[in-house]
């Protein structure tokens, strides 16, 4: 048996994990369609069609309507689909964890993924530390919060509103603040995007620059984006429409709006919510330098 | 045409009228953000390595390499003469681009060259040659002394180190791809 079937073992403890911790802090699990008329348009993710409909790229737009039907705290571990999505922490097809609740804004969210990541520390027996591309890391120390002006400020050398506005912000983020961040060892929580970066976020005050939304880093490996739920139709409806109009632009096909969700959307309680990539955290846990490490069958095999 | 989706490693692409080989590539997609495509690159005629991250949508040229098996036929200088037996074309290559292969390449010796265009860049050996030990250190028969090896230059003027049996005129087999002695050619 090679090291990659040994990580199955672990994979399948770690999703086990996942499930105890949120069943015990009462979030109810749910499977929401995978193929749907919609997803949430975006700029750079495709959806693979499905015969009029589409494979979902996650599970967001029904667990929101299910938020509007009176849910308060829900999860949900699903296979997602994105096109042309794949690289040494990439594959099209993959499997997120997605959980909201209605009783807290984002930094709620921010408590759950440390908390989180000490429940699978500990039942992965890992003692507190794990070794990660050559680096001892601890999964269950405070997770240190920086705003994205301030890791452009301090790792990207140029300030934050430049990037977006000469379209190097993605760039730096990859060549400069994400190798900065694999030097910490503690979990980093990287926060406050700028709205361009955040379609479906709440703004942190009206007209502000920049949305309460947030990545969770752990050796420089992105593992989860959480923000506060934007929950104004006619805002959303906007945001969606943007990005359609910046798709068309680089001749890529429009997107149909997921209209339930919109008229869903005023009942919608203020909330928060967070997708994690579970095949990431599985790298964590089993030191694997590569994806392809930690799942059962890689999209070449087939 | 490649595009950036086919961008991986191992593939040869034309950046400013120069061949390079990815040496190393990821694909990577920040939050949300685009998808970036990272490659190293190489150089294949000064070696010179080059990092480059592209965007969705870029188009790239392959290069066109092409490898013939041609002979040597000598050396001079620092020109060295490659013939193609078939079109009784030659190609001279400089000393800088055959590099390591000088120390095993006797007239006559069948090769494989890479060739960029008409530019000759780069030559692949067989994977052992034989050579004639042209000095060495004589073994005294007896000698108890426990070395198990010692140094010998061969033709080409190369040095390496050869078991002590090995006496000079004596033809020898070498690896070349880790330019260690092989074995002694017999008769």
């Amino acid at each position: 048996m090679d090291q990659r079937d040994r990580n199955l073992y672990l994979r399948a403890n770690i999703i086990a994990a996942i499930r105890e911790f949120f069943r015990t802090s009462n979030f109810l699990e749910v499977e929401t369609p995978l193929r749907i008329p919609a997803n949430a348009p975006e700029e750079y993710i495709d959806p693979y069609c499905s015969e009029g409909h589409f494979l979902q790229t996650s599970p967001e737009v029904c667990m929101k309507r299910l938020l509007c039907r009176g849910h308060q705290r829900l999860f949900q571990i699903s296979k997602c689909w994105r096109r042309q999505e794949r690289g040494s922490r990439h594959l099209p097809e993959f499997t997120m964890l997605e959980w909201y609740r209605t009783d807290s804004d984002y930094t709620g969210l921010m408590s759950d993924c440390e908390t989180l990541l000490s429940h699978i520390a500990s039942v992965c027996d890992c003692k507190g530390s794990l070794n990660f591309r050559g680096k001892l890391l601890q999964p269950t120390a405070h997770a240190l919060r920086i705003t994205v002006e301030e890791a452009f400020k301090r790792f990207g050398g140029k300030e934050m509103r430049e990037a977006v506005k000469d379209g190097s912000f993605d760039e730096l983020m990859v060549s400069s603040i994400e190798p900065a961040l694999a030097t910490i060892d503690c979990p980093v929580i990287l926060m406050d995007y700028p709205r361009e970066m955040a379609a479906l976020s709440r703004l942190k005050a009206k007209d502000s620059p920049v949305a309460e939304r947030f990545e969770l880093y752990l050796g420089g490996l992105e593992l989860a984006n959480g923000f506060s739920e934007l929950t104004n139709p006619q805002e959303q409806r906007l945001r969606f429409a943007e990005a359609n109009q910046r798709r068309l632009a680089y001749g890529l096909p429009q997107l149909p709006m997921p209209e339930p969700f919109l008229s869903e959307l005023d009942r919608m309680p203020d909330s928060a919510g967070i997708a994690l990539g579970i095949d990431r955290l599985v790298m964590l846990f089993t030191g694997a330098e590569n994806i392809d490490e930690v799942v059962a069958f890689t999209p070449e095999e087939l | 045409m490649y595009t950036s989706a086919d961008l991986k490693k191992g593939l040869k692409i034309l950046i400013d009228g120069a061949p390079y080989l990815i040496t190393a590539f990821d694909f990577t997609k920040p939050g949300k953000g685009q998808a970036l495509y990272r490659t190293k690159m190489r150089n294949m005629i000064n070696g010179t390595m080059l990092d480059r991250t592209y965007r969705s949508g870029e188009t790239f040229e392959p290069a066109s390499l092409e490898e013939r098996q041609m002979e040597f036929l000598y050396k001079e200088g620092t020109h060295y003469t490659f013939m193609d037996q078939q079109t009784y074309e030659q190609v001279i290559m400089e000393e800088e681009a055959v590099g390591d292969a000088k120390n095993f390449m006797l007239d006559n010796l069948k090769v494989d060259v890479l060739l960029f265009g008409e530019k000759a860049i780069g030559v692949t050996l067989p994977n052992f040659v034989n050579l004639r030990v042209t000095q060495t250190e004589q073994w005294a028969k007896g000698d108890t002394s426990g070395n198990d090896s010692k140094p010998a230059t061969v033709e080409t003027g190369y040095t390496l180190r050869v078991p002590p049996f090995i006496e000079e005129g004596e033809l020898i087999t070498i690896d070349t791809r880790t330019g260690e002695y092989s074995t002694r050619v017999k008769g």
